[in-house]
């Protein structure tokens, strides 16, 4: 059987990538419409299987499955048999021999999601592993950078991101957003500057093709996009940071900041935020921020990616929808 | 050990390497101990011939690091799966760790735990914990525990992470004749790290466990036994700058040894990248550069000992996410013939994956071997046997000891055949242990023991254990 899976935005690369923008563009499209549902996966089942807890992802992939007209099944770990002590595997050979084609996994091991693709016939959907990946949030990213260039510039979408400069400031170390972001970002041509306090950046990422930077002031006029990530109060117990406060004073996107931008410079944060602690409130509510065209663009995304894992090559090309025909009443 | 199969055996037409050289002879045995040696030794009628062309005869491989699960692990493993497992690879003795449930923190846990090695097929010498409960917070009675013939003290699968007790604990045992053995990783700098902290660990997005916690506790013990004049053997060591360590403390003139296992040998950090967790052991297999460093350190004779670390576990348990799994693997039944690959052949004659993909890590480097087989057999056997004090005569609590040969008239009867050409695929369902937790599954090996003889009994012959 001839299975695919997205465990890493690595298994895409820049094909696969282009691919799910082109094909989100469509299901953009249809997400507008009265009744924002296309039959393209209808009889199929995705299964969102989360061992960690989550809304915003969860429901945003549950969303793109019905739009999809695919059959859903929920697990949580907290309601479910992993509470009576049901292993990983146990729990997803289980729902795999309930007849799921599709898995979305999200773990606080780094790999579950892989071990689980090892282990079942359903396609796997990284939704989260741990401080590995969060493959379907860098293609939303992706996505919304794409469109907000394009507006800016007054153009149609393109297919990459070229010349763009990214800087993804925060906590990069703990962080399964970053590692996705710059493997994309990367692939469709973007530069990528890590900032952050030492403590906050990977061990070792010399072979990320990527720069660091500890002093975001200095590396803010340099850049077209300033990327947050969220700050856990957890990292001063763990001798990482010494207080919030003086976190803010030098990595938060402060208003003070903002003022210094450029005013084409786009922001983007992956949620949930932490409003005076990463970024000012002001910020994230102003012009240049992208943070609710994120959360819209994640369920087009998601349905690019349940579309293309399992529509496979039996697809019918007229389900996808290019303009009103194809609707279910 | 039981006195059974003792009956007179020709281990025939090999080649006996051991401590004092290497000659093309036959080996006689009869009732439990060497009779004859020589290229045309007379054998007793009726004897049972051993074919032994084209083999390494060597005195029987003693194993400083096993751990036999037994008691309260009995899903893993037990004294008995364990001891025949290890005859499978050519050991006559094994030095069985403590961290049992309950541990072997006292005499009654060590006479308990010796009476479970009576009847293995191999010589199962039992460690006591260096403290009560192995908490690293109060010394076990070592004195006791020494009486009833333990011969090596170790916390393993923690290392004694309070300075001051250590320096005690390396104290008080001074008198007793008996060594420490200290798994060394900081907590401090290793907890929550499921790998190497690294490159590949940035990647892949796993806590990692640097080489520096290692090396930490490695440089503060030289300086508690510099301190006490303790007696210290180094557990698996893992890191190249421990190694280091270790080789200018000796040059210096301190009295510590030092293991490393196969599996640090051979494979680095990449393994990892398929979050299978059966790579997952502590310390955490580290990078290429390393692992040269470990092999350059066997060879050189900084590292004393070639240790398996044998750490059964049931495949339900190396079934959880990656980081929640527990760490090791098991050794013994490959130990001896991924030793050799990793030390003793050219990278093109090392064997390797069968016919999966080239996992990088796996025996990647030097074109030209380090080491003759002699002094892997070293490693492997007689300097083990005389740092677990299973050399001598008698053993440690009424065994057979004379471990580690000369393969000489008068010797104990311990042997392991090693056939040097033979080429297998690791199968792990088909091994002794009761756990399948083995890296090597599926990779093809070069070089495989074909019999193991312990005090005079034939306990595996072409490869398959007679009890």
């Amino acid at each position: 059987m001839n299975r695919s899976d997205l465990l890493s935005v690595a298994d895409l690369g820049r094909e696969g990538i282009v691919e799910v923008l082109r094909l989100a563009d469509s299901f953009a499209e249809v997400s507008e419409r009265p009744v924002p549902k296309v039959p393209a996966l209808r009889g199929r089942t995705v299964a969102t299987v989360f061992f960690e807890s989550s809304t915003r992802t969860r429901l945003s992939f549950e969303a793109a499955a019905k739009r999809l007209s695919a059959d859903t099944m929920t697990f949580t770990a907290a309601s479910s048999s992993v509470a009576k002590g049901e292993s990983v595997r146990d729990t997803v050979e289980t729902l795999d021999a309930m007849g799921v084609d599709a898995m979305v996994v999200r773990h606080s091991s780094a790999g579950t999601p892989a071990q689980v693709a090892r282990w079942v016939r359903a396609s796997v959907v990284n939704a989260g592993d741990g401080q590995h990946e969060h493959p379907t949030q860098a293609l939303l990213d992706c996505f919304t950078l794409r469109e907000a260039l394009a507006r800016r510039d007054g153009r149609p979408p393109g297919d990459d991101l070229a010349g763009v400069r990214i800087a993804i400031v925060g906590d990069v170390r703990h962080s399964r957003v970053a590692r996705s972001g710059v493997l994309a970002y990367r692939a469709l041509g973007a530069t990528v500057v890590l900032v952050a306090p030492p403590t906050l950046l990977p061990p070792d990422t010399s072979s990320w093709g990527v720069t660091t930077s500890g002093d975001l002031d200095e590396v803010l006029p340099g850049v077209d996009v300033v990327y947050l990530l969220r700050l856990q109060a957890e990292r001063i117990r763990e001798c990482l940071l010494p207080s919030l406060h003086e976190y803010s004073a030098r990595y938060a996107l402060t208003a003070e900041r903002e003022r210094r931008l450029a005013p084409e410079v786009l922001v983007m944060h992956p949620g949930p935020m932490v409003r005076g602690v990463e970024i000012d409130s002001a910020v994230a509510s102003s012009a240049r921020s992208l943070v609710t065209r994120q959360v819209r663009n994640g369920v087009a995304v998601r349905m690019a990616v349940l579309f293309r894992l399992l529509a496979g090559a039996a697809a019918d090309p007229v389900l996808v929808p290019s303009g009103r025909a194809g609707g279910e009443p | 050990m039981s006195e059974r199969g003792t009956g007179a055996l020709v281990v025939r037409g090999g080649t006996v390497v051991d401590a004092t050289g290497e000659r093309r002879a036959d080996v006689v045995v009869d009732a439990g101990r060497i009779v004859g040696v020589g290229p045309s030794v007379a054998a007793p009628s009726g004897a049972r011939v051993l074919d032994a062309s084209g083999c390494v005869v060597s005195p029987g491989l003693v194993d400083l690091h096993a751990h036999l699960r037994e008691p309260g692990g009995e899903a893993a493993e037990t004294v008995e799966s364990g001891a025949r497992a290890a005859a499978r690879g050519g050991f006559s003795a094994v030095v069985a760790m403590p961290n049992t449930e309950p541990p072997v923190d006292c005499a009654a846990a060590v006479r308990a735990a010796q009476s479970l090695a009576v009847g293995a097929c191999v010589e199962v010498a039992v460690a006591g914990s260096i403290t009560v409960g192995r908490a690293g917070v109060q010394l076990a009675p070592l004195a006791e525990m020494a009486a009833l013939g333990v011969r090596i003290f170790t916390d393993d699968g923690l290392g004694v992470q309070h300075s001051g007790v250590m320096r005690r604990a390396l104290e008080y045992a001074r008198p007793l004749g008996v060594v420490l053995a200290q798994h060394c990783e900081d907590e401090a700098l290793a907890a929550g790290g499921s790998m190497n902290e690294g490159e590949w660990s940035s990647l892949l997005g796993i806590p990692g466990r640097p080489a520096a916690a290692e090396e930490a506790m490695v440089a503060r013990d030289l300086a508690l036994v510099r301190l006490t004049g303790g007696r210290l053997h180094f557990l698996h060591l893992s890191s190249g700058r421990s190694v280091a360590l270790v080789r200018e403390a000796r040059a210096s003139g301190l009295a510590v040894t030092a293991e490393a296992t196969p599996h640090h040998l051979c494979l680095s950090d990449s393994e990892l990248r398929g979050y299978d967790p059966v790579y997952k052991v502590n310390p955490p297999l580290r990078s290429a550069r390393d692992v040269a460093a470990v092999r350059e350190g066997v060879a050189d004779g900084t590292v004393d000992a070639v240790a398996t670390d044998h750490a059964p576990h049931p495949r339900e348990s190396k079934d959880e996410p990656f980081e929640s799994a527990p760490p090791g693997m098991i050794g013994l039944e490959t130990a001896l013939s991924v030793a050799y690959g990793a030390l003793c052949l050219p990278s093109a004659e090392r064997g390797g994956p069968a016919g999966g993909p080239v996992a990088p890590g796996w025996l990647a480097d030097d074109a030209s071997p380090r080491l003759a087989l002699a002094g892997l057999l070293g490693a492997l056997s007689w300097r083990p046997a005389r740092i677990a004090g299973l050399d001598a005569p008698g053993g440690t609590d009424g065994g057979r000891g004379g471990h580690g040969g000369p393969v000489a008239p008068g010797s104990v009867a311990h042997l392991c055949v090693f056939d040097t050409a033979a080429r297998w695929t690791v199968d792990a369902a088909s091994g002794s242990s009761r756990s399948a937790n083995t890296p090597f599954a599926g990779r093809e090996l070069v070089g495989r023991v074909r019999h193991t003889v312990v005090a005079g009994e034939a306990v595996v012959v072409d490869g398959e254990a007679q009890r």
